[in-house]
């Protein structure tokens, strides 16, 4: 049985939650008046209510105002919030601290900060008891085993006994949901809980909160960005954008007739599992070969033997120019350490690694600096990969500067550049924090084309955006590396990404690469087990995204 | 606040000629131990006896304690500003090589764990005493043991600031090391280093007060604020003027910088100003 089929309409019985033409106000000088504008919308008993938007919609702005944890910079200007019939919009602190646990509680996206470190697991779940009942000692603790057992943990004895940080990240999300959930609340708020966790224990988490939340009946008003994740647990949906909601249906409706354009333009932009199937030329030049690619960790102890960590092992990959290889994998796997290593921004421990035919693992500092410009790599994190103090024109134009380029000429070429990514030349004089995520993208694609590079690496460079922000980008590249003719080697977590843009995928699992190919036999006839079990947990496979739904 | 206070220090500092004063070192033996707003003569150095109104009274000598504690302001801020100059200037440079080169940062920083295991004070009295008290002399053992402290910050934020992708994607452009310490690590450290520079200078002003208190700073003829307390300690009882006048400045001054600290780390720290 898989997770969908077990989706049984909400039992129509009172609603958990009520929010009623809810207005929350922005600071003045904020870019708009209203973080969340004239919203309604209802959480049944046993319902699960998706509230989906970008970036900036006021999704999390909601819950927290539910919770009565907004910042003290926002507040409620209009509308009403009811938990069971009781209007909690101006509740005292006293009674919110009632509420909180028993009747609603909240799961968070990071479950490492959301638990106390110094504090064992149990004793946080005993916190929550100790607050809001009189259950004795020896009580408490036979139902802190229970909900353990519940969320699925195994040796409960040992799990109570354990700190945060002797936990997994899928553990820890169980932990933080066991501590919601201790007090049979009525309603649970489940903020992004599975977007900081790998696809496949994400899948397990999606399915235990369906699970629980059937079995006791908690209403779930489930925040996500994920339509993937929509299209697993949701009954009805509600769609946030720029603090409005714009349309508020059964799953089934808005995801396959989505009336409003704004939510037909989110459902497009999801990428879908399919490969594209591009023809690719097998005879062009390589660029890009790994033979026997390995990198060690060792951390030399005062005492013992030195401990090992293999981040990566044995990795042959080889990429020709016009193409695109993909590197998949879960964190921890290793694929950013191959990519750090072709970089040379960490130095490979075995192996070689060609570039247009010469080995550069093991080239020193002055040897490699020629070849340095061959390959350029675009970082995940826009905010971070921008110098805040330099301006777009002087990030631009570093690398042709190192390489002896006048800088009138590379200062030319930068603004063609901006061209390139779609950007204005004015952007030259500007600094990055005065530019969104996606710009800040484009610029930092802009900085590595400066090279002319013949390899360009996107370490998760679409991971941190909006989707249909990624969904520009990703277009970009496309269409950069058709003009441009470059070898891409595209690093991603999300499999949907992948099948959009590669030609070739390696799968990488604990610093091996586990199948490797093109991507037509990956995705629709995955060999080794660890591939299957991935695409088994990426999340909306039964829904068609991305082929714009018919418009009715 | 805090920058105004220091303005009208520095104002006062470049105008002392012109704020009604005689020359700091002009005593008259007629014009001893004068209550503050009394007149009395005071002989010049050519010979003069002219008569003059003592605002702040008179000291042991009687030398006029008002033009004294307003020339000493230009010893204090000196001090203040050029221990913190030399502190930064030579704690950056450990930081960045220490952070950055990690062959040197062991020897580096075991090195500043011993001068930071020597009590501040403890040291800059040796130094002085080592060398003879000038303004050199003084400024150099203030910042000595401050150096370590600078280096610690610096090294902290160089090896967070090297991890960022920005820094990365630079070694990948090809630039060069040492353009990448000076064009990408250090503009980032530098709104931690203003306020650290701040404090630092509040300490040397105090520690600089301190040392000529003690009578082993600046020779006791020179105006400065802790000379001149030292002068008055003696007559505290009966004369609690020439204590009194000097040590109100050196409060509002060192203050007024540590309050300029604060205010800078609020305005430059991004995270502070979104709380408002």
């Amino acid at each position: 049985m898989t997770p969908r089929e077990q989706i049984s309409p909400p039992d129509p019985l009172g609603a958990v939650l009520a929010i009623r033409e809810l207005s929350i106000a922005l600071p003045a000088g904020a870019e708009r008046a209203e973080a969340v504008a004239k919203v309604s919308f209802t959480v049944g008993r046993g319902e699960i209510v998706c509230l989906v938007g970008e970036s900036g919609s006021g999704k999390s702005v909601i819950a927290q105002s539910v919770m009565g944890l907004l910042p003290k910079t926002l507040h409620v200007a209009a509308g009403t919030i009811s938990l069971l019939d009781e209007n909690i919009t101006r509740a005292k602190e006293s009674r919110l601290r009632q509420l909180r646990a028993t009747r609603m509680s909240m799961v968070f996206q990071e479950p490492m900060t959301a638990l106390n470190p110094v504090i064992r697991c149990g004793d946080q779940i005993d916190e929550v008891l100790r607050f809001h009942t009189d259950l004795s000692p020896v009580q408490r603790k036979a139902r802190i085993l229970d909900i353990i057992r519940e969320v699925a943990l195994p040796d409960p004895e040992r799990i109570i006994a354990s700190y945060p940080h002797q936990l997994s990240g899928g553990q820890r999300q169980r932990i933080v949901i066991a501590m919601a959930l201790v007090l049979e609340p009525a309603l649970l708020i489940a903020d992004e809980p599975t977007t900081a966790l790998d696809v496949t224990t994400q899948a397990q988490i999606l399915k235990l909160i369906l699970d629980l939340q059937k079995r006791h009946g908690t209403g779930v008003l489930f925040i996500t960005h994920d339509f993937g994740v929509v299209a697993e647990i949701a009954h009805r949906v509600a769609v946030l954008r720029l603090g409005e909601l714009v349309e508020l249906g059964a799953r089934d409706e808005v995801l396959k007739r989505p009336r409003h354009d704004y939510t037909r333009m989110l459902i497009g932009a999801v990428p879908t599992l399919k490969p594209h199937g591009r023809a690719v030329a097998p005879e062009a030049p390589m660029v890009l070969e790994t033979r026997g690619l390995a990198k060690t960790y060792s951390e030399r102890g005062w005492f013992g033997p030195a401990r090992e960590v293999r981040a990566a092992q044995d990795v042959n990959l080889q990429l020709r120019r016009g193409q695109t290889l993909g590197i998949v994998g879960e964190s921890g796997s290793g694929k950013s350490t191959v990519a750090r290593c072709i970089v040379r921004l960490i130095d490979p421990s075995a192996g070689e690694v060609r570039i247009a035919g010469a080995d550069i693992a093991t080239l020193d500092a002055r040897a490699l600096r020629p070849l340095r410009r061959k390959v350029q790599i675009v970082f995940q994190d826009p905010y971070r990969s921008l110098n805040p103090r330099r301006t777009v024109g002087e990030a631009i134009i570093e690398g042709p500067l190192n390489y002896g380029t006048p800088r009138a000429e590379a200062l030319e070429r930068a603004r063609r550049l901006l061209d390139l990514v779609r950007m204005e030349g004015s952007a030259l004089e500007r600094y990055p924090h005065q530019f969104s995520g996606g710009q800040r993208q484009r610029i930092c694609i802009a900085r590595a084309l400066a090279m002319e590079p013949e390899l360009l690496i996107a370490d998760e460079a679409v991971s941190a955006l909006d989707v249909s922000v990624q969904a520009q980008v990703l277009q970009l590249l496309e269409e950069i590396r058709t003009r441009l003719d470059l070898a891409m080697l595209f690093i991603t977590h999300d499999l949907r990404v992948a099948a959009q843009v590669c030609d070739q995928v390696a799968v990488m699992s604990k610093g091996r690469v586990v199948e490797y190919g093109p991507a037509e036999q990956i995705f629709l006839r995955p060999q080794h087990e660890y591939t299957q079990a991935l695409f088994e947990a990426a999340p909306g496979r039964g829904f068609a995204f991305g082929s714009a739904p018919s418009t009715t | 606040m805090g920058a105004a206070v220091l303005a009208l220090m520095v104002l006062i500092a470049i105008a002392a000629p012109w704020l009604g004063t005689v020359d700091p070192s002009l005593f008259d033996a007629g014009s001893r131990d004068l209550l503050p707003g009394k007149a009395g003569d005071i002989t010049t150095l050519e010979g003069e006896t002219l008569r003059h109104t003592f605002l702040m009274g008179s000291d042991s000598y009687g030398r006029d304690i008002y033009s004294r504690v307003i020339y000493g302001t230009r010893v204090s801020l000196v001090v203040g500003i050029a221990t913190a100059l030399l502190a930064l200037a030579v704690g950056i440079a450990c930081g960045l090589l220490s952070g950055y080169l990690r062959w040197l940062d062991g020897i580096l920083m075991r090195f500043m764990d011993g001068i930071m295991a020597i009590p501040a004070i403890l040291i800059a009295i040796a130094l002085v005493a080592l060398w003879r008290g000038s303004i050199v002399t003084v400024v150099v053992a203030i910042a000595i043991p401050e150096i370590p402290r600078v280096t610690r910050l610096v090294r902290s934020l160089v090896l967070t600031i090297r991890e960022e992708p920005y820094v990365e994607a630079a070694v990948a452009l090809g630039t060069p090391t040492r353009r990448i310490l000076f064009g990408h690590i250090l503009p980032n450290c530098m709104a931690p280093l203003l306020v650290q520079g701040t404090f630092t200078c509040a300490f040397a002003i105090l520690v600089e007060a301190i040392l000529s208190f003690l009578g082993v700073g600046l020779p006791p003829d020179v105006p400065t604020w802790g000379n001149i307390m030292a002068e008055g300690r003696a007559q505290f009882v009966s004369f609690p003027h020439n204590v009194f006048f000097p040590g109100i400045f050196l409060a509002v001054t060192v203050l007024a910088v540590n309050i300029l600290g604060d205010g800078l780390r609020d305005t430059l720290d991004p995270k502070m100003a979104k709380r408002v």
